[in-house]
């Protein structure tokens, strides 16, 4: 029982996606879930906006239904499989933190200067989680897929633009780790 | 209530994502400065076997539950669209450290602020829509 409510190493959570993945075929669907952003924004009544917006969400409820166990699932995990909330960081990792003005890093699951309440009430904070959100929703759908379907569908699938798409991923998340993080923070 | 089975796959996902710890933006960090294989790890070792799994799919050994042929849909294709957009995806990625899945599962972990980057992602999908017809794909 131990095992489970350690971090699970990569060789253990890279196989289990893909056994999700299998499953989701299994069943008929596919596995990709940004395409859900699309739905909500229909279900929200976006078909009056663009006509794009304006097919049938419905048929897309099962990709719906995932997302609201993926939710479910994250609940579960934190509250009741992990006991220390620590990310065991490479040492380098936490010294590059605190060089940008990142404190403890690692000491918790996710970053007080990012997620805490503090900086979800402040003008920069909030301003950096919408821009985020925008950026990863516009560029999925520019590019057609996110990491769940370009980089493990898609690249299972030898798929040219997948691999393009994934190469554009590491452009823009090096840019913004080596480039522009620094002069946010 | 058919979909029941996706419900079950999504909490199986969001514990996974969860223990994996793909879902904690340092580890996204750390990817992107190369200082840890964790990530690497992950989505290599996924891939390598989806590229097993799915060549199993295009010979038919393995069949869908309705003992159907599993056919997977080709990506659009488009340099333009695929470069740029997966280019914005990156800076969204790495600033936030959440694709679109654990965005999702970190709003089960009670975490409020990624409501605001949900909300994001929807104007940045309605934002998408508006404007594509001018974008090169």
């Amino acid at each position: 029982m131990d095992f489970i409510l350690e971090p699970w190493p990569w060789y253990v959570g890279g196989p289990l996606i893909t056994l999700i993945m299998f499953f989701l075929y299994y069943f008929g669907k596919k596995f990709g879930i940004s395409s859900n952003l699309e739905s909500i924004c229909a279900m929200g009544g976006a078909g009056k906006l663009h006509e794009f917006f304006a097919f049938d969400w419905k048929k897309n409820s099962w990709n719906l239904m995932f997302i609201v166990g993926t939710v479910i699932g994250g609940f579960i995990a934190f509250k009741f499989m992990t006991p220390d909330q620590a990310i065991a960081l490479n040492p380098q990792t936490v010294s590059d933190l605190a060089d940008i003005g990142f404190q403890n890093a690692g000491a918790q699951y996710l970053p007080e200067e990012l997620f805490g309440l503090e900086a979800l009430l402040s003008i920069k904070g909030g301003v950096i989680l919408v821009i985020a959100g925008i950026l990863v929703g516009f560029g999925a759908r520019y590019a057609g897929g996110c990491t769940s379907g370009h980089a493990i569908t898609g690249l299972s699938n030898l798929e040219l633009p997948s691999l393009i798409a994934v190469i554009g991923f590491f452009i823009g998340g090096l840019i913004m780790t080596w480039l522009i993080l620094p002069l946010l923070f | 209530m058919k979909n029941i089975r996706f419900i079950i796959l999504g909490i199986l996902f969001g514990i996974i994502l969860s223990k994996a710890e793909v879902i904690s933006w340092y580890r996204i960090y750390e990817m992107f400065k190369f200082q840890s294989f964790h990530m690497y790890g992950i989505i290599g070792s996924a891939v390598i076997l989806g590229v097993i799994l799915f060549s199993f799919f295009k010979k038919g050994v393995i069949k869908n539950y309705l003992g159907k042929k599993i056919m997977i849909e080709p990506k659009k294709k488009g340099f333009y669209r695929t470069i740029i957009g997966g280019t914005i995806f990156g800076l969204g990625w790495g600033l936030i450290g959440a694709c679109p899945g654990p965005m999702f599962i970190l709003l089960g972990r009670g975490v409020l602020s990624i409501l605001i980057v949900i909300f994001g992602g929807l104007l940045g999908v309605l934002f998408y829509h508006a404007i594509k017809h001018k974008l090169p794909h």
